[in-house]
């Protein structure tokens, strides 16, 4: 006789990948890495304490919260730790301990928790922390001290040394006045996780090769900004001009790390198509035209709120449907 | 190479457990159950009476309905009982047990079938007789295929892809009998009057490949087509894609895209029918699995109790959490092992982990993997949000009559969102309202 005391019925498949949510996230925080070197090797520990206190926050906020209103604990997707990291890269690296605590409480909290937790917020937490901050605090996240000069590892600095960000100077119509190499590597004023392009990109070579995230929103938005800045350099190189904009600012922090965050972004392979070149054309538009010379987050987070119509205008065709048809399908009568 | 459809995953083939391993002969049962349905289609009627001595190969149980498939004795011996069964899909079904008398004593009326002078009706009928169903695991009577493709499609498909992970019997068919394969897909063209057949397998069957060239006809009219190994590659839908660039209409059969699909085995069972006169009475079966002390590749009457095969193949390592019948990505999860070899059976496969991933709070991530790896580009967990959520108009119109319930999306799940479970419920739900 065969001991079947331990079996169990339940309807197919019958195996799961090996991929979980938490691997996932443990991923985005491997690709985040070399961007964290480079921003140590810029500005200091500093870095590194405004990055491990900003991931620290998150999850305790989101441990605090989950505890506090009785829900099941979720903090070991290590989503909160993602979000964590992703607004300490895009504050510059003065910005004090308690500011970076506060942002971190409006992502986990407002953005994220309040509207239903992984999954289920609207627009990207780090983001939405971010615009919040500069919209409450311009004065504080806004400044940019000078690379290589020593910061204090845990009290506010006081008398920063400021620096322009290339993107400042660009905004004045002209090219930087850094190589567009270096400019890429990182030796250049910014926030802690946006300088480096070369590390940024390595980043999202590993995502894209552990099929983390596909290539679609990346290139899509990161190749409009290119073909317009190209086709409407402001000076007459096209090509530096071009590669300047790609390499300065928030762009591949943004590209590769913020607008692929699957809860805000569509689900739909064309959407993301979509998805990509409307964050690309924003981007543009507020670096041209905008009063702020970044644009990335606040075009990510505009078009974090169109995905639901971007899904629905770019819904698959299902297999052996009419070419034309896209919707409709099975009725429920009543 | 032809690498066919949108979507599908690659779970871990674990096909090495078998795949070196010839076909072996289960000895036959000291009793065989028989269920009146191991086919899709109305059950059979038995035609026996408790105590009547039987052949092996005779008629027991008669289909009433047409879309249905007669019953045949797989041992010689006594009916010891026609009563309800357990039966895999975990109802009770009316069943035929045989007391087997050891003397495999043949029906006296099965002979090879001439066919030089039948029509295609009256081949069809021989198939019909001998209880042919699709071998591949729906179990779909195959004269019932054969005569909704006559004069309306173009193009034979014979299923060699096999591609749910574990399972190797067409594997060893395609490279043991390779012949009896050919030569039934021969009978098969000459009952439609076609001179186009395409033998699909897939690329990790490599091996069979030049022998089976060997064997086509030197006029072209059969080709073998190496596909890409990518699940579900033997999806009847995705699998004419792959071979004729063609998508079945949504809601129509096969035949409305000009092809109709057999399964490798049952070609092999119409040529062997053809050559023998023997209907329908054995099949192999694959039994494998990380908890299967000795994995093999059996022949086995049908109605032979599962648990005979596990003892056959050195039993289980420790006691299995999961018993399955057909593959991991789309067979049925056993309760019993009391429960008979049917008609559609290609494997039995155990498994012993702590504890298969079951989240009690699955959270959707919307990373997307269910919708770009759906191979019917459908938007699984929408279906299944709408459908949880008991917004049935909604979740109608994302399509779920359409899935073909293959589990790529709760494979892919990260999250561990049980998908394709819950967009099984949300359809019987949309086709009961739609019945009313």
């Amino acid at each position: 006789m065969n001991d079947l005391s331990k079996l169990k019925v339940s309807s197919s498949p019958h195996i799961r990948s090996e991929d979980t949510t938490s691997r996932i996230m443990l991923d985005v925080i491997i690709a985040l890495m070399p961007a964290l070197a480079i921003g140590i090797f810029v500005y200091g520990l500093r870095a590194l304490t405004v990055t491990a206190v900003s991931a620290i926050g998150c999850v305790f906020f989101e441990w605090a919260y989950n505890h506090f209103s009785h829900k099941s604990q979720s903090i070991s997707d290590l989503s909160a730790v993602v979000t964590g990291i992703l607004l300490a890269y895009c504050l510059p690296v003065s910005t004090p301990l308690w500011t970076v605590l506060l942002g971190d409480l409006f992502a986990i909290i407002i953005v994220k928790q309040l509207f239903g937790g992984i999954g289920k917020n609207f627009v990207n937490p780090a983001l939405a922390a971010r615009a919040f901050l500069l919209a409450s605090f311009a004065g504080i996240v806004s400044v940019y001290p000078k690379i290589r000069t020593a910061l204090p590892l845990f009290t506010t600095p006081v008398d920063i040394v400021t620096t322009a960000t290339p993107l400042s100077q660009m905004k004045e119509g002209i090219l930087p006045d850094i190589s567009v190499f270096n400019n890429a590597l990182g030796m250049v004023g910014g926030s802690i996780g946006e300088i480096s392009s070369f590390a940024l990109i390595a980043g999202g070579i590993y995502l894209i090769y552990r099929k983390v995230i596909s290539a679609r929103i990346p290139l899509a938005f990161i190749g409009t900004v290119a073909v317009v800045t190209f086709i409407f350099p402001q000076g007459n190189n096209n090509l530096q001009w071009m590669l300047s904009q790609l390499v300065s600012g928030g762009l591949m922090l943004g590209a590769i790390f913020m607008a692929t965050d699957y809860t805000t972004s569509p689900i739909t392979i064309n959407g993301q198509i979509v998805y990509g070149i409307g964050c690309g054309l924003i981007t543009i538009l507020i670096r041209y035209f905008g009063t702020y010379p970044e644009g990335v987050s606040y075009a990510i987070l505009v078009m974090n709120l169109f995905i639901g119509l971007i899904e629905k205008v770019t819904m698959p065709r299902k297999f052996g449907a009419p070419k034309k048809e896209r919707k409709g399908g099975a009725k429920v009568e009543k | 190479m032809s690498h066919g459809f949108k979507g599908g995953a690659h779970p871990d083939e674990m096909k090495h457990l078998t795949s070196q391993k010839p076909i072996e002969k289960l000895p036959a049962p000291e009793l065989v159950i028989l269920p009146m349905s191991m086919h899709i289609g109305a059950p059979c009627q038995p035609l026996v009476a408790v105590g009547d001595h039987v052949y092996l190969g005779q008629k027991i149980a008669e289909a009433q309905a047409p879309v249905s498939a007669p019953v045949h004795a797989t041992i010689s011996g006594t009916v010891k009982a026609i009563a309800p069964m357990e039966h895999a899909l975990g109802t009770k079904v009316m069943s035929v047990v045989i007391e087997n008398d050891y003397q495999d004593e043949l029906d006296p009326s099965i002979a090879p079938i001439d066919y030089s002078a039948m029509t295609a009706e009256e081949m069809i009928a021989c198939i019909k007789e001998a209880g042919i169903v699709g071998h591949g695991g729906a179990a779909f009577p195959t004269h019932i295929k054969l005569s909704s493709a006559l004069g309306k499609v173009d193009t034979v498909i014979i299923n060699g892809a096999e591609c749910e992970p574990f399972l190797t019997s067409d594997h060893r068919i395609l490279l043991e009998h390779p012949e009896e394969v050919v030569e039934g897909v021969k009978i098969i063209l000459r009952i439609l009057n076609l001179k186009n057949a395409v033998i699909g397998i897939e690329m990790n069957k490599e091996n069979t490949f030049e022998r089976i060239n060997s064997l086509l006809p030197v006029d072209g009219s059969i080709k073998l087509v190496p596909m890409a190994v990518k699940y579900p590659q033997g999806a009847e839908k995705q699998l004419i894609k792959t071979i004729t660039g063609r998508e079945v209409p949504s809601g129509k059969l096969p035949a409305d895209a000009g092809c109709a699909v057999f399964n490798t085995d049952t070609a092999a069972s119409i040529y062997r029918l053809f050559t023998t006169g023997m209907p329908m009475h054995r099949r192999i079966v694959t039994v494998s699995g990380p908890d299967m002390a000795v994995p093999k590749n059996l022949e086995v009457r049908i109605g032979t109790p599962v648990k005979d095969l596990i003892a056959f193949c050195g039993g289980f390592i420790e006691p299995p959490t999961k018993l399955l019948m057909g593959g991991p990505m789309m067979g049925t999860s056993l309760y019993s092992d009391e429960v008979p070899i049917i008609k559609g059976t290609n494997g039995i496969l155990a498994f012993a982990e702590a504890e298969p991933i079951h989240i009690s709070d699955p959270r959707c991530i919307r990373c997307g993997r269910c919708v770009a790896d759906c191979p019917m580009q459908l938007v699984p967990t929408y279906i299944y949000r709408a459908a949880m959520a008991g917004r049935m108009e909604e979740c109608a119109s994302f399509n779920p009559l359409d899935c073909i319930e293959c589990g790529v999306c709760s494979f892919v799940c990260p999250a561990k969102v049980p998908l394709t479970q819950g967009i099984r419920v949300a359809k019987q739900k949309i086709i009961a309202a739609n019945r009313k």
